[in-house]
C-alpha cells in the first residue's frame, strides 16, 4: 500500500502545482496521461518503445557476449589482466556519451551507431565485474577443479562461470540500468527514433512537453520492468549461495 | 600405493618452512600430521597433493613422481571446499564426469547413503550443517576411487561434538574403503584417536620431530592407559605439560 501511497501524494502535489501556477509550460499529470494515450492511439507509443529495447538489447546483448569471455581470461591471467587493465580503467571515466561524434563518424546517424554506444557503455563494466568475480573466487574451489582432473575448458564451464555467476549477475543489473541511461541519450542526437528521440522532438516542435513528460514515465516505468526481470535471475537455484554478496549491493 | 616424501625443503622467499622432511606412507596407512599451528604442514600437504612445487626435493607415488594435483589422489579441504552451486547430488558427481549416466547414478547413491545424507540428495550446501558439508566433500573425495586422500585439517571448524562424530565416520569409511590417509590437524587427541603412526612436527622451520606408533586397535577406548599415555607423551614431546 504504502508505495502506491507515496506515488498518489507526488501526482496530487504535482497536479496542484500545476494549478497554481496556470501559465507554467509543465504540464499536469493528468495532461501527461492524455499525451501517453495519444501516444499509444498513433502507434508511436509502440514502434518508439520497440525502437529504443531493439538497440538495448542488441547493444547489451553483444557486450555481454564478448565481455564475459574477456573479463574471465583476464581474471585467470596476471598478464593480460597487467597489460589491459590500466587502458580499461583510463576509459572507464569516460561517459559514454562522450563517444557520440565517434559513432556517428564511424556508423552515420543511425540504429548501428545507437547500438555501439550501448555495447561501449555495457563492455567496461561487464568486463570489469567478470574480472573482479573471478579474482573472488575461492582458491579451493580452483584446487579441487584441478584435483579432479578437469581440462582448462572444463574448469571454465564447471567452476569459474557457476562461481562468478551470483556477482556477474549484480553488474548484469547495474549495466543494463547504464545501458538504459545511454540509449535515451544516444537517441536524442543518434537517430530519429525511440523514446530519447521522442522527448527531443517534442521539446523541438512546439514545445508539447505534455509528450516529453510522457516520454520521461514511459522511461522510467521500462526502466523498472527491465530491472526487475534481471532481479529475477538472482532467485534461481545456481546463484542463491551467493546471496550475500548480493544483498550488499542492493 | 606408497607415497614417499623425500628431503623436502621449502621456502617462501628467504623464510624456510619445512627442513629436509623425508617420510614414507604404506598402503592403506592412516597417518597424522600434527604440529603447531603455521608450522608447515599445510605446505606439506599441499606440495605432496601436487599444489604447491618445493624448493627441493620430491614426492613419489610407486615410484612415480608427483608434479601436479591428480584425481587418484584426492584433497580434501575444510567444509568450504564443497561447490555452493551444486547440490549434493552434483557436488558428489562432480568428479564422475568421465563415466556413464546409469554408472555415475549409481555412484552417488552409494556414497550419499555412505556418509548419511540420504534425503539431502537435491538439498544445497546453504542448507546443510558444518558436520554435512564435511561429509559431504569426503563423499565427493571418496566417489572418485581415489587410492589416496588428503585431509587438510578437515574438522577444524566444527564444534567439538561433531567432530568426534566425524572422526567416527571417518575412520568407519576408511575401514570399509581402505584408503591411505595422509591427515593433517594441530589436534592431538584427534591425531592419537584416528592413526597409525602420528608424524610430530617441530616449530617453523618444521623438520619431523618423531614419529609415534599408535599400536592401539579401533575402536580405540580413549580412557585406556595405553591412549593416555601415547597422548601424553605427545604433548611432552610438543612441549606442553598436560596441565592447564
Amino acid at each position: 500500500m504504502l508505495p502506491i501511497a507515496g506515488i498518489a501524494a507526488f501526482l496530487l502535489a504535482w497536479q496542484i502545482g500545476v494549478a497554481l501556477h496556470p501559465h507554467s509550460l509543465v504540464p499536469g499529470p493528468l495532461a501527461v496521461a492524455r499525451a501517453i494515450g495519444e501516444l499509444a492511439v498513433s502507434g508511436l507509443l509502440f514502434r518508439y518503445v520497440v525502437a529504443s529495447l531493439f538497440r538495448v538489447t542488441w547493444g547489451y546483448l553483444s557486450a555481454l557476449m564478448i565481455a564475459v569471455p574477456c573479463g574471465i581470461a583476464l581474471g585467470l591471467s596476471r598478464r593480460g589482466e597487467e597489460s589491459i587493465n590500466p587502458l580499461l580503467q583510463l576509459l572507464r571515466p569516460i561517459s559514454p556519451l562522450a563517444w557520440i561524434p565517434i559513432a556517428i563518424l564511424w556508423f552515420g546517424v543511425g540504429d548501428v551507431a545507437a547500438i555501439f554506444l550501448i555495447f561501449l557503455a555495457s563492455f567496461l563494466p561487464l568486463t570489469l565485474t567478470a574480472m573482479n568475480a573471478v579474482h573472488n573466487i575461492e582458491g579451493v574451489h580452483l584446487a579441487a577443479g584441478a584435483n579432479f582432473g578437469l581440462t582448462q575448458r572444463q574448469l571454465v564451464r564447471s567452476v569459474i562461470v557457476p562461481a562468478i555467476l551470483p556477482q556477474l549477475i549484480v553488474g548484469m543489473r547495474i549495466t543494463l540500468g547504464i545501458a538504459w541511461l545511454v540509449v535515451v541519450a544516444a537517441e536524442m542526437i543518434a537517430v530519429s527514433s525511440g523514446l530519447g528521440f521522442l522527448i527531443i522532438d517534442a521539446r523541438n516542435a512546439g514545445n508539447r512537453y505534455d509528450l516529453v513528460i510522457a516520454g520521461m514515465v514511459l522511461i522510467g516505468v521500462i526502466g523498472v520492468a527491465l530491472d526487475w526481470m534481471l532481479r529475477r535471475l538472482e532467485t534461481l537455484d545456481i546463484v542463491r549461495w551467493g546471496r550475500d554478496i548480493l544483498v550488499e549491493v542492493k | 600405493m606408497t607415497v614417499a616424501i623425500r628431503n623436502i625443503n621449502m621456502r617462501f622467499g628467504e623464510m624456510p618452512v619445512l627442513d629436509d622432511v623425508s617420510l614414507e606412507v604404506r598402503d592403506g596407512e592412516f597417518v597424522c600430521i600434527l604440529g603447531p599451528s603455521g608450522c608447515g604442514k599445510s605446505t606439506l600437504l599441499n606440495i605432496v597433493g601436487g599444489f604447491v612445487k618445493a624448493t627441493s626435493g620430491h614426492v613419489t607415488i610407486d615410484g612415480e613422481q608427483v608434479t601436479q594435483p591428480d584425481p587418484r589422489r584426492i584433497f580434501v579441504f575444510q567444509e568450504r571446499g564443497v561447490f555452493p552451486w551444486l547440490t549434493v547430488e552434483g557436488n558428489i558427481g562432480f568428479g564422475l564426469f568421465r563415466l556413464g549416466e546409469e554408472e555415475k547414478r549409481n555412484r552417488i547413491a552409494y556414497y550419499v547413503q555412505l556418509v548419511g545424507l540420504r534425503g539431502f540428495e537435491h538439498a544445497y550446501p546453504r542448507e546443510l550443517s558444518g558436520g554435512m558439508k564435511q561429509r559431504l566433500e569426503v563423499a565427493r573425495a571418496l566417489a572418485v576411487n581415489p587410492d589416496v586422500l588428503y585431509l587438510d585439517e578437515p574438522f577444524g571448524a566444527l564444534d567439538s561434538i561433531t567432530r568426534l562424530q566425524m572422526r567416527r565416520e571417518l575412520l568407519r569409511i576408511w575401514q570399509t574403503e581402505r584408503k591411505t590417509v595422509l591427515f593433517v590437524t594441530h589436534d592431538i587427541e584427534e591425531s592419537v584417536q584416528l592413526a597409525d603412526r602420528v608424524v610430530v612436527m617441530s616449530q617453523r622451520p618444521a623438520h619431523i620431530q618423531r614419529i609415534v606408533d599408535i599400536d592401539i586397535p579401533h575402536p580405540r577406548d580413549l580412557s585406556s592407559p595405553r591412549y593416555i599415555e601415547l597422548r601424553d607423551s605427545i604433548f611432552a614431546e610438543i612441549g606442553l605439560a598436560h596441565q592447564v
